[in-house]
C-alpha cells in the first residue's frame, strides 16, 4: 500500500493483531461450551475443559437426543418457524404489494400506511397483550405463537420500499394496457423481481420465530407445550427442574454437559444456516439504507 | 418522497384551475373507473389490516385498564374506575423510581457503547487490506447476533460461575479471587454492557463499515497530496462522511432509551441484582404477570410506551432534518 511509513506499519501489526484477539474473545465462549458438551461429566463437573475436550465422549448428545421432552420441543420449534413464516410472509407480501402504488393511483395508501407505521411507534404494552391474547383462547395453542407477530412494520416497510425502488414502472403499466389486473401483475411482475427481498426477510422472520422464546413462556401453560428455546431457558436459565418427576431425567439433565449439549444443538440450526444469514442480512442492512 | 408528494399535489392543483366543466365529468368518470380498478389492492390490505387491528390496535384499547382496578372475572366494564391512581403509585414508590433510574443508565451505557466499539473496529477493519482476513473477522464477530440472549445466557451462567466458570479460572491464573458477575451489584451493570457488546458489535460494525466503503476514494486521495497522513485522513475525511449514518443511527436509538434489553436481563439477572439491574420490562412482567397487578402492570407499561412514541418521534425528526433520513 502507498502507507509506507514507520508509523503506519506498526500500527498495522497492532491492528492485526487486536483484531485476532477481539474476534477470539468472541469465538471463546462459544468453543468453551462446545468443548463442555463433548467432555465426560467428571471432568467438566471439576472445571477441568477450557477450550478442548477432556475425555471425549458423545453421551451428553445421546442423552439429549434420547429425551423426548427436548426432541418434541425442537419438532414444535420447527413447526412454529414454518407456519410462522408461511403466515406472515402470505400477509406482507400481499400488504406491501398494495401499498407499494403511488399515492395518485391508489387513494387511500396514505391511511393505511399510516395505520401500520403507527404500530411502530406506539404499542399497548406487555399487559394488555398478554389479557387479549389469553381472552380470545390462544393459551396453549401455536396460534398464541404466530398470529401476534405475524405483522411486523418494518418487514412491511422493508418490501414496500423494494418493491418501490426496483419494479419498472413502465412494466407495471403496459402490462396494465396488455390486460392484467393486479393480481396477475403481483404474481408474475412483482414477485419474481423481488426474490433478493423476499429471501431478506423470510429469513429475518424464520431467525426471529426459532430465537423467540418470551411468548412461549407466557402463552404456554403446558411445558409439553414449549418450543425449544423456551424449554432451554426452563431448564438452563431459569433451572425450574420442578415440572420433571423421573429422576433419572433430573440427574441427567442438571448436567453441565448435557447443558452445554442442549445450548449447542438449539444453536446449530443458526450456525448451520449462517453463512446464507450473513450474505441476506447484510443485503437486507443496504435495502433498509436505501430509502429515497 | 416528500418533494414528489408536493409536485403531485401541485399538479393535481393545476389541474383542478383548468378544469373546464365537460372535463370534470371526463375526471368523475375516471375516478370511478380507479376505483373499481382497485378493489383487489383493498382485498389484499384484508389479512394485514385485520391482524394488526387484532394484535396491534387491541392491546392498544386494552390500556384502560392502566386506569382501572382490572380483574380479568369482571372484564373492561365491570371494573372499577380509579383514573390515574396506579400512576400516582408509581411514581411515589422508590422502587418504581429505581428501576426507571436502572433502564436509563443501563440503556445509554449501551446506546455510547454501541456507537463507539463498532465504530472503532470498522476503521480498523477498513485498514486491513487481506481480504480474507477481514472477511474472517467480520464473520465471526458477527455470529453472536444470531444466537438468542438464551443461548447467550446459558453459556455466560457458565463461564462467569465463580465456582469455577472459565472466566474466574483465568482471573484465577493472576491470583485475583473468583468475581459473582451476575450477582453482585458492583458488576452486574458492567457485565451486562460488556455482553451486549458482545451480541451486537459484529452487525453495527457492518453497518459502519457499509458506510466507509462509500466514501468517495477521490477524497482520500486529494488529502494525500495535501499531505495528511492515514489518519489525519481518517479523522477529516472518514469520520465525517460517517457522520450521517452515526447521525441516523443514534437518533433512532433515542427510540430505544427504555428498552434496555429485556430479553438479555431476563436471562442474566437474579433477586441479588434487582437494586441495579431490575429494568422497566423485568418489572412490568414480574408486577403484572407474576404477582397478578395487571392494572399497575399496565400502567407503568403505558408510561414507558408514552415516553418511548414521543422519543421515537423526536429522533425521526431529528433524523430527517440533520442527516435527511425517512423510512418510507
Amino acid at each position: 500500500m502507498q502507507y509506507k511509513t514507520k508509523g503506519y506499519k506498526i500500527f498495522t501489526v497492532f491492528n492485526y493483531t487486536f483484531l485476532s484477539i477481539f474476534a477470539l474473545l468472541c469465538m471463546l465462549p462459544l468453543i468453551h461450551i462446545f468443548a463442555v458438551s463433548l467432555s465426560g461429566s467428571a471432568a467438566a463437573s471439576g472445571n477441568l475443559v477450557t477450550l478442548w475436550p477432556v475425555d471425549f465422549t458423545l453421551d451428553a448428545y445421546e442423552k439429549t437426543i434420547g429425551n423426548s421432552n427436548f426432541l418434541r420441543s425442537f419438532g414444535l420449534s420447527v413447526v412454529r418457524v414454518v407456519l410462522g413464516t408461511a403466515i406472515s410472509m402470505g400477509v406482507l407480501l400481499c400488504a406491501a404489494y398494495a401499498l407499494a402504488k403511488d399515492d395518485h393511483e391508489f387513494k387511500g395508501r396514505k391511511i393505511y400506511m399510516w395505520f401500520f407505521v403507527f404500530t411502530m411507534l406506539f404499542n399497548g404494552g406487555l399487559v394488555p397483550t398478554y389479557i387479549l391474547v389469553t381472552n380470545l383462547g390462544l393459551t396453549d395453542t401455536i396460534w398464541a405463537l404466530v398470529l401476534p407477530t405475524a405483522i411486523n412494520a418494518f418487514n412491511l416497510i422493508l418490501l414496500v420500499n423494494f418493491f418501490r425502488t426496483s419494479v419498472p414502472k413502465a412494466l407495471e403499466e403496459s402490462a396494465f394496457l396488455d390486460g392484467a389486473g393486479h393480481f396477475t401483475i403481483f404474481l408474475k411482475i412483482y414477485l419474481p423481481i423481488a426474490v433478493p427481498a423476499i429471501a431478506t426477510v423470510t429469513l429475518f422472520t424464520m431467525v426471529f420465530h426459532w430465537n423467540q422464546w418470551f411468548d412461549g413462556m407466557i402463552y404456554m401453560t403446558n411445558e409439553a407445550n414449549y418450543p425449544l428455546q423456551t424449554f432451554l431457558q426452563s431448564i438452563v436459565v431459569k433451572k425450574d427442574l420442578s415440572n420433571i418427576a423421573d429422576p433419572e431425567t433430573l440427574r441427567n439433565m442438571s448436567q453441565r454437559t448435557v447443558e452445554a449439549a442442549q445450548i449447542f444443538i438449539t444453536a446449530l440450526p443458526m450456525l448451520i444456516v449462517y453463512p446464507f444469514l450473513q450474505k441476506y442480512f447484510v443485503k437486507g442492512i443496504v435495502l433498509g439504507a436505501e430509502k429515497e | 418522497m416528500e418533494v414528489k408528494d408536493t409536485a403531485i399535489k401541485e399538479s393535481h392543483m393545476k389541474a383542478k384551475l383548468k378544469l373546464a366543466p365537460e372535463k370534470q365529468k371526463n375526471k368523475k368518470r375516471k375516478q370511478k373507473w380507479a376505483f373499481r380498478n382497485n378493489w383487489p389492492l383493498h382485498v389484499l390490505l384484508i389479512p394485514g389490516v385485520i391482524l394488526a387491528l387484532v394484535f396491534q390496535y387491541g392491546p392498544m384499547a386494552g390500556i384502560v385498564m392502566a386506569f382501572q382496578d382490572f380483574k380479568p372475572w369482571l372484564g373492561f366494564f365491570g371494573s372499577e374506575w380509579v383514573g390515574f391512581e396506579h400512576f400516582r403509585a408509581m411514581f411515589e414508590f422508590d422502587y418504581a423510581r429505581q428501576v426507571i433510574w436502572n433502564t436509563l443508565i443501563i440503556s445509554v451505557m449501551k446506546l455510547i457503547t454501541g456507537i463507539i466499539v463498532p465504530i472503532t473496529i470498522a476503521l480498523l477493519l477498513n485498514e486491513i487490506y487481506r481480504m480474507k482476513f477481514k472477511r474472517t473477522i467480520q464473520t465471526v464477530i458477527y455470529l453472536p447476533y444470531f444466537l438468542s440472549w438464551v443461548i447467550l445466557g446459558g453459556i455466560l451462567i457458565d463461564i462467569l460461575s465463580p465456582d469455577g466458570g472459565l472466566i474466574n479460572n483465568v482471573l484465577g491464573l493472576f491470583g485475583i479471587n473468583p468475581i459473582f458477575f451476575l450477582g453482585s451489584n458492583e458488576w452486574f451493570r458492567s457485565t451486562i454492557i460488556m455482553t451486549d457488546i458482545w451480541k451486537e458489535t459484529g452487525f453495527n460494525t457492518i453497518v459502519f463499515l457499509a458506510a466507509i466503503t462509500a466514501v468517495n476514494p477521490n477524497l482520500y486521495e486529494a488529502a494525500a497530496i495535501d499531505g495528511a497522513n492515514r489518519w489525519k485522513q481518517t479523522l477529516y475525511v472518514t469520520l465525517p462522511a460517517m457522520l450521517p449514518i452515526i447521525i441516523v443511527v443514534g437518533t433512532i436509538s433515542l427510540g430505544n432509551i427504555l428498552n434496555a434489553g429485556f430479553d438479555q436481563i431476563f436471562n442474566l439477572y437474579n433477586p441479588l441484582v434487582y437494586e441495579t439491574g431490575d429494568i422497566i420490562d423485568t418489572y412490568v412482567y414480574r408486577v403484572g404477570l407474576i404477582d397478578g397487578n395487571f392494572s399497575y402492570g399496565a400502567a407503568v407499561g403505558l408510561f414507558k410506551s408514552f415516553i418511548s412514541l414521543i422519543l421515537i418521534v423526536i429522533g425521526y425528526r431529528l433524523a430527517y432534518k440533520y442527516a435527511n433520513y425517512r423510512i418510507f
